[in-house]
This record gives structure tokens, C-alpha cells and sequence, in this order.
């Protein structure tokens, strides 16, 4: 990639953020917001230990919102040059003289913009070129393929890095930058056997490449979970406790997240519509949010409004102490934004936790789920039922793997019937929490 | 169609003063290190949507986007960069970067161009400019008034118009000179109905590749109402649901949209990058009976302007309808160019691909499977306990086991050959090649969606369709509470 001075960049971004403004106000805007966005990045893919694709990217655009008094436009475009700008701001006000008069429509509270922008650590670019990377990638396939001979075939390894950046400004005179690297090992091999072919993978995921997990070790942990799922068996249909492996269980408290986001809120598209102060989970359950936490995914000093963010809890002993709000959606259910524009920054599970052989013990028989598929999760019925893949679990220890089951319950009796939670906390993702056990689920097969 | 490679010329090169001669210095600087085939992909989208939620159109968003991507491909490898604008120096680098690739081999010929005629699938109006914003915006109210009107449980309206409009441009060293125009629209309701402390969803929409006279040019809004009685009537219906029962059972899918679950089930399966790679339930199975004897699955982007329809691919090979499955039979696999070469088979015309700034590879258009000769009631009559799927939401697959899932948003326990009560929450859980070996009927009435699907695959989103008759499967799980 070529090495840019980020100093340069953000001051070139906040640049070019600031005369779009101008031409926004110029053009007849009351009010306006820019986001700016330059990012590069490389990635390689090695596939049965050669080299399939380079591919480099290089992106800039921006998206303006204006208003009109009450009315709103908003236009996006990858095309930066002063007459492409011009024409942008121009179909954004075009919008806004057909869109009708939302109150609620505008840019945050001016006392409520970030002052302060906590350096978090975020930047680390990664030196090596194309061909260290496609190094890197073949040692970590070979690391899978040469596991175990049942790994007979490989989706391959890849080996990516990217730089972001991010320049947010308002016409309340607002502007603020978000820069950070995000560099990553990914690999995904097939094992066989008589019983068929299955397929798993690994990866690792930092801001830093110094913190990248040891990519030989990413290569055997994706021929292991291949592996592991070798030799399914049916299991009898019914009502079981199911554990969930840390990234399922992130994706379950996204579930929540999203039913107590402002915008499904405000539609009464939420099974929590008018939850607040109420029990929504376990007394176990307490989550909130670490916008600052240095080098995280998830980090951010400020939010899609240009809000200061900091540390909070949403929901706190299984009471839902606050929703998920931008101004938007807070003006339109009465309530003060909570810098959440956008959603959440490093939310965690906050509990007491145990060892996952531990989990497993708890639960004595049941399901542990390691893969989940399709969309059967209805945020406004609270209605869940998913395909599932994973390990049976007897009395306290794995058994064999399973396939091709449902899980079905409702959100409300999955987050009350949460008994614990394990200590394999996965930071991968903007949601940190370990396994959870769920009391019952129906499982079918 | 010579005339569109002329349009796209216009639209694409015009404002960064690039020629014919720029272009094949491109493709000659990209050959240089000795690459097997070198490609330019020229991409404008223009984008727009109008949404109206509470009464009111409140948001509307327009965009435009522009650029172009390079490829050099040297034996199984590619090396890929993209610019976000069409001119020469930004066309030079990354032409530079694709290259890298390529260290040995390749012989760097370079073909002369060919322009080929091929029958146009739909027109090339420009559907942004076909109205006007007042008569966009008129429509999503009277549709919110109409949708609010049809029951007192009706809560909550959201309806939304989309149009785009992209010019491409496909320049390749081995000859390919080929430009695509392509409209498409969508219109699409959604209600949220609540009754008793109960609340459910209801959504409908339709569109394909054409422009707005598809629901503006009619006075007595015939085509919006339908929409907006649709998911109004799945939202009712949805608020008498009782929970779905849990286990194995035989299903019925109806006509229409439920072909979502073969697109899923075995159309990922058949496209010839999983199955170039060995990483496919159906690869190396050629020739082999794969399904009942009733089933024959085509996959059709000669469709007149639908949603999936291509004129041509994204690498310039006209679109086509090709047959993946011949009465159980496998009989071929969706192609992109560079599978295609590696397999030693003929490309398909089902090279896609998302955006200038994505890898083309092989994609479905419109995926159909076609009629057989039962009576939809007979079907339905001849199951004792099952269920009856109508809409589903979305669907995923593994392509490697071939198991899907599907989620149902309309759907009815059958009784003693009867539909009976709507039942919620069901997931259909299964393997492709299993299911499709279980059809043991097949309808007569084969019917397409309406014009809003999306598939996604390594994170490109594409546009396609979808259509089946009346299916019935003997055993597939079905997931529920009850």
C-alpha cells in the first residue's frame, strides 16, 4: 500500500468536509452534515498453496445530508472533484424540496458534539508488501492441510490489510476524524470422510498486526473445527439447554440491541416496544458499552451525529436502563440521544463467568451451537428459529457433532432463561462477550 | 446494441477525455509482464429512493458512482485494482497494481476486437428521469392513505420507491468489446399491524428492469394497491398464527417467490466456482441424477425485463438461458470466464458482479424451475400432516454439505389435505441435494416473483429472480416451539 501521512490525510478530508459544507449553505441548505471517507487496502488470497488473487483498493467518497428547515435530502457519491461536489449538494437539495416536514429532523444539540477526541490508539499500519503477505497466507493454508490427511481441500487462506479514514463535520461547526488499520488472517479448509465433506475456518482480526493471532495457529484451529464436525449423528427432537459459542452469543445480544435500537423503537417494530425500566433478560445479565477501550474494533470518540460517546450501560441485572438512540430517533420517542448514532461502540457482557467445560457440565445434555444460518429472527414478534450446527453434549461432555437442526424459541425467554455465561470471551467483533448458556430451546431435527 | 457500446463510450469516457487508442494502451500495458488476459470494467450507477414512513416522505437519498475495474488474470491468478475515477492516470496505476500478478507464463496476446449483436432484454430508459419527484412523492402517499384504510390494526406504513440506472463498459485483451445499459426500479410496502398487545409484519413489492410507467402511468394505482393489500393481508393473517410444530414433515411451496429456497438449495451448488474448486455437494457429479425425475431447473437471464435479466454479463458475454438440471439430470454449471476456461466448459453469460470495485464470478440471474404436471389442490390433498410454505424471508447455504435454512413469513399447517391454521416462527431446515431427490410432486403452475429479490455471495449483493410452481417436498425438518 502506499504509505500516506495520516496527519496530511485528515487534514485534507476536513478540508474538503468544510468546503462541501459551504457549498451546502451557499446552495440555500439551513443546516448540513458531510461524511467523508478515504480508505485503501490489500488483500491476498493463496488457495492449495499457490496464489489465486491480489486485490487493491483504493476508495474516497462522500455522503451529505441537508436540511431545508424541517426537510431533509441526502446524496452520496465516490466522485470528489469541485463540479461533482457542486452537483451532489445540488441533488441533496433537490431531495429536500420534495421530502415533507419532519420535525424531528436536524442535526444533533450543539452542547451534546464531542469536545474532546481521546486518542484510542487505533492507527498501525503494516509495512509488508504483497508478496510478504501472500507469504503469510501460504504458511497459514500449508498449517491447515498438512493438520491431518482428512483436510482434503481448501477455500483458501487470506491475508489482508486496510486503512480507514473518516472525517465527520457539521454546520454546527463540528468536525472530527476517525482513523484506524484493521488488519486480518482468515482460513477455511474442508475435511472428509465416509460421512461426507464439511467445512470450517478461523481468523483473527486487529487493529495492530502486532496482535494478530499466530497465523500457523489460525491455519490448525480452522483444520480442527473442520474436523470436528466429521462424523454427524441425528438427535431426537425436543427441549434442551443450548450453549452458545461466543460468536453466536454475540450474535444473540445483537438481537437485543437491535430490538431496543431507536429506529425499531420509534416504527413499535421492537417485541421491547415501551420496555424501559423493565426486566429483559436474567438478573445475570448486564450489558454495556466502552466506546474508548484503545485498539478496539469498535472504538469511537464520537457518533453518526458528531455526539461525544462514553461508557454506559443499556441493560443493567436484566433491567433495560436505556434504549440505543440518535437524535433522530430520540426526538421522535421524546427521549435525549444516548451518542449512539449508528449503534453501539465495544458493547460487553458484564457477569460472573466459568470455564466453558464448566457451561458444559451446567448444562448436563444439550446442544452447544457453533454455527447458526438464516434469518429466522423476527425482532418484532420476538419470534427465533434458526438452523444450527454444533456439538451434542451428554452428561457434561461432548458427545458427537450435529447438523442441519432448528433452534426455536422467543428472544423474551431466551435472554430470561440465560444461567451463564463463560470466561472464552471473543474481541473480534464490536460485541465482547463469552459462551452463553440458554436454559431451553426446542431443538428439531 | 452497437449503439449502447456507443452510449456507454459517451457516458463513461467523455468527461476524462479517454479514447478507443487509451484504452488498448491499457490492456497493452496490463499484457506487458506476459498476463493470459487483461480486462477494464467502466461503471456508472446513478441510484435514487424515495421513503415515506409516518404519513410523511421523509427521506429521500440519491447517488452517483463511477469507476472503473482492472484485472490481469495469468493461469489460476488474479491481480485486481480499481479507480474511483475514469481518467488515464488513475487508469494507469491501477492497470500497474492488477499486473503484479503475473510473474511467469502467459503468452500476452492481445485479440482484436469483436462486437457482437445481441437481442436487447429490456430498454434503455433512464427510470431516474421518467417522472417526476412530485409524482414519486404523490404515489407513497396515497399508497400510505390506501394501506391505513384497509384495516384499523394497521400501525405502521412504510413505503419506498428505488430506481438505478448503470452504463457499463467490458474492454478485454481477448477481443471483448461490449457495452450494457440497465434500468431497475422497486416499489415496496411494509406494515406493521398490532392487535390484542400483539404485533406483526407485513411486506409486499414488485419491480424489474424498466422505469415507472410500471406503476405511474396508471390513474386508478392498481399496481401500488396490490403491494400494499398483500402485506397488510400477511400481516393479518400473521396475527392469527399459531406457533409452528417441530420436526421432520412433508412441506408444499407454493408458486411463485418460495423458489427463493431452490436458489438456495441447489443454485448455489451449481455455480462453477465452488464446483471448479471441488468445494461443491455437486461437484464432479455431471451427468449424474441429482434430483426427482421431476425437476428441471434452468437458470434464464433472457427473460424480458426482469429483475435477474441480463443483456449481458459483467464480462461481456451475452446473457443466456442455460439448463442446470434436465429431469434430475445434471446437466451444467453457471460460468464466469475464468471458470469457465479453467473447467474447459463454455461460458454462460453468469459473470457478475457487484460493482467495478468487486471480482466478477459466477451468479445467478433468474433461477427457475419449471412445471410438472400436478394440480396445485391435488397437492395439497394429498398431504395428511405437513405444512404449507407461502413467503419466506431470506435464506442462507452451506455450500460444501448443502444444507439451507429458510424462514418462513407466511405459512400454514396442512390437515388431512387441508390447509388449515397460519402458523409463525418456522425455520425449513435441510440438505439441497436430499430435498431435491424428495420432490415427489411437481404443479402446473409455474409462477415468477415479483421483481425484488437479492442475492448475496461473498459479500457482493447482485439482483436476480426467481420462480416454481406449486412443490411438494416428503420430508424436510421443519423448526418450530410447538
Amino acid at each position: 500500500m502506499d504509505s500516506v501521512d495520516i496527519g496530511d490525510l485528515e487534514s485534507d478530508l476536513k478540508g474538503l468536509v468544510g468546503d462541501i459544507l459551504d457549498e451546502a449553505k451557499r446552495q440555500g441548505a439551513t443546516a448540513a452534515e458531510v461524511s467523508v471517507g478515504d480508505d485503501e487496502g490489500l488483500t491476498v488470497l493463496v488457495r492449495q498453496r499457490d496464489i489465486e488473487t491480489i486485490e487493491f483498493s483504493q476508495d474516497r467518497g462522500f455522503g451529505i445530508t441537508v436540511y431545508v428547515g424541517a426537510r431533509k435530502g441526502t446524496a452520496t457519491t465516490s466522485d470528489s472533484r469541485p463540479d461533482a461536489v457542486r452537483a451532489t449538494v445540488r441533488a441533496a437539495l433537490g431531495i429536500a424540496r420534495h421530502t415533507e416536514e419532519d420535525d424531528c429532523n436536524g442535526l444533533a444539540d450543539p452542547e451534546r458534539m464531542a469536545r474532546h477526541l481521546p486518542d484510542l490508539d487505533l492507527h498501525h499500519p503494516w509495512s509488508a508488501d504483497a508478496d510478504a503477505l501472500r507469504d503469510l497466507a501460504l504458511e497459514t493454508e500449508a498449517a491447515a492441510l498438512d493438520y491431518d490427511d482428512r483436510i482434503v481441500n481448501s477455500e483458501g487462506a487470506e491475508v489482508s490489510t486496510q486503512r480507514s479514514c473518516r472525517v465527520y463535520g457539521n454546520t454546527h461547526g463540528f468536525v472530527g476524524a476517525v482513523t484506524g488499520t484493521r488488519h486480518g488472517v482468515h482460513c477455511a479448509v474442508l475435511a472428509s470422510e465416509d460421512s461426507g465433506m464439511e467445512r470450517d475456518h478461523w481468523y483473527s482480526v486487529t487493529r495492530d498486526p502486532a496482535d494478530l493471532e499466530d497465523n500457523v495457529g489460525v491455519g490448525r484451529e480452522a483444520a480442527k473445527r473442520a474436523l470436528a464436525r466429521l462424523g454427524t449423528r441425528p438427535i431426537k427432537t425436543g427441549k434442551w439447554p443450548v450453549l452458545f459459542s461466543p460468536r453466536m452469543a454475540a450474535g444473540l445480544i445483537g438481537h437485543l440491541m437491535g430490538a431496543i435500537s431507536g429506529a425499531a423503537l420509534y416504527r413499535r417494530a421492537s417485541y421491547l416496544t415501551d420496555s424501559l425500566g423493565k426486566q429483559v433478560a436474567a438478573n445475570a445479565v448486564t450489558l454495556s458499552e466502552h466506546p474508548h477501550l484503545p485498539k478496539a474494533l469498535g472504538s469511537a470518540g464520537f457518533d453518526g451525529d458528531g455526539v461525544a460517546t462514553g461508557s454506559k450501560a443499556f441493560v443493567q441485572n436484566g433491567c433495560l436502563e436505556r434504549y440505543v438512540l440518535g437524535s433522530y430517533s430520540a426526538r421522535r420517542l421524546g427521549l435525549e440521544t444516548t451518542g449512539n448514532a449508528g449503534g453501539v461502540f465495544n458493547l460487553r457482557l458484564e457477569t460472573d463467568t466459568v470455564c466453558p467445560a464448566a457451561l458444559m457440565r451446567e448444562m448436563g445434555t444439550g446442544l452447544v451451537v457453533t454455527e447458526l444460518m438464516g434469518q429466522g429472527v423476527d425482532i418484532v414478534s420476538g419470534h427465533y428459529s434458526r438452523a444450527a450446527a454444533g456439538i451434542w453434549i451428554e452428561d457434561g461432555e461432548p458427545a458427537y457433532p450435529v447438523e442441519k437442526v432448528t433452534i426455536a424459541s422467543t428472544l423474551d425467554d431466551m435472554f430470561h432463561g440465560i444461567v451463564a455465561a463463560g470466561d472464552d470471551v471473543d474481541r473480534r467483533g464490536n460485541i465482547h462477550t463469552g459462551s452463553i448458556l440458554v436454559q431451553s430451546m426446542t431443538v428439531a431435527s | 446494441m452497437t449503439q449502447l457500446v456507443e452510449t456507454a463510450k459517451r457516458d463513461l469516457w467523455e468527461a476524462g477525455e479517454i479514447g478507443e487508442q487509451d484504452v488498448s494502451r491499457l490492456i497493452g500495458r496490463l499484457m506487458h509482464r506476459q498476463v493470459d488476459a487483461g480486462e477494464l470494467f467502466f461503471q456508472q450507477r446513478r441510484l435514487e429512493s424515495w421513503t415515506l414512513e409516518d404519513g410523511i416522505v421523509k427521506d429521500g437519498a440519491f447517488s452517483v458512482d463511477r469507476g472503473v475495474g482492472v484485472r490481469a488474470v495469468s493461469g489460476e491468478k488474479t491481480g485486481f485494482a480499481y479507480a474511483d475515477d475514469i481518467v488515464l492516470p488513475a487508469l494507469g496505476k491501477a492497470a500497474d497494481a492488477a499486473r503484479t500478478i503475473a510473474r511467469t507464463g502467459g503468452d500476452g496476446s492481445i485479440q482484436a476486437y469483436r462486437r457482437r449483436d445481441v437481442t436487447p432484454r429490456y430498454s434503455d430508459i433512464d427510470p431516474l428521469a421518467s417522472f417526476s419527484d412530485r409524482d414519486k412523492v404523490a404515489l407513497l402517499g396515497r399508497t400510505d392513505a390506501f394501506a391505513r384504510g384497509l384495516d384499523p390494526c394497521v400501525k405502521q406504513v412504510t413505503a419506498r420507491l428505488a430506481a438505478s440506472f448503470e452504463t457499463n463498459l467490458v474492454v478485454g485483451s481477448d477481443g471483448t468489446f461490449a457495452g450494457d445499459v440497465r434500468p431497475l426500479v422497486r416499489f415496496d410496502v411494509s406494515v406493521i399491524v398490532e392487535r390484542d398487545g400483539r404485533r406483526e409484519r407485513g411486506f409486499a413489492g414488485g419491480g424489474g428492469r424498466h422505469d415507472f410507467s410500471w406503476i405511474l402511468s396508471d390513474d386508478a394505482d392498481e399496481e401500488t394497491r396490490k403491494y400494499a393489500r398483500e402485506a397488510v393481508r400477511q400481516a393479518l393473517v400473521n396475527l392469527d398464527a399459531v406457533d409452528a410444530p417441530a420436526g421432520s414433515m412433508p412441506v408444499v411451496l407454493a408458486p411463485g417467490w418460495a423458489g427463493v429456497l431452490l436458489h438456495e438449495a441447489v443454485g448455489h451448488g451449481l455455480e462453477g466456482d465452488f464446483n471448479r474448486k471441488g468445494t461443491s455437494a455437486y461437484a464432479g457429479r455431471m451427468g449424474e441424477k441429482v434430483a426427482s425425475d421431476l425437476c428441471t431447473v434452468v437458470d434464464d437471464a433472457t427473460m424480458e425485463a426482469r429483475r435477474g435479466s441480463l443483456n449481458l454479463d459483467d464480462e461481456g458475454t451475452p446473457g443466456q438461458r442455460t439448463v442446470l438440471i434436465e429431469n434430475g439430470v445434471l446437466k451444467g454449471y453457471m460460468q464466469d470466464k475464468l471458470n469457465a476456461r479453467l473447467m474447459q466448459m463454455a461460458p454462460t453469460g453468469n459473470g457478475r458482479r457487484e460493482s467495478y470495485a468487486c471480482l466478477p464470478m459466477p451468479r445467478m440471474t433468474n433461477t427457475l424451475l419449471l412445471s410438472g404436471g400436478s394440480d396445485p389442490e391435488e397437492i395439497i390433498a394429498s398431504v395428511g400432516d405437513g405444512v404449507y410454505a407461502v413467503s419466506f424471508g431470506g435464506g442462507q447455504v452451506d455450500i460444501t454439505s448443502g444444507r439451507f435454512v429458510f424462514s418462513a413469513t407466511e405459512a400454514y399447517r396442512i390437515e388431512n389435505g387441508r390447509i388449515a391454521s397460519p402458523i409463525r416462527g418456522m425455520s425449513l431446515v435441510g440438505s439441497g441435494p436430499e430435498v431435491m431427490t424428495r420432490v415427489s410432486m411437481v404443479g402446473n403452475d409455474l409462477a415468477l416473483d415479483q421483481g425484488i429479490g437479492t442475492c448475496g455471495k461473498e459479500g457482493q449483493t447482485v439482483p436476480v429472480g426467481v420462480g416454481q410452481p406449486t412443490v411438494k417436498i416428503d420430508e424436510i425438518t421443519v423448526g418450530g416451539t410447538a
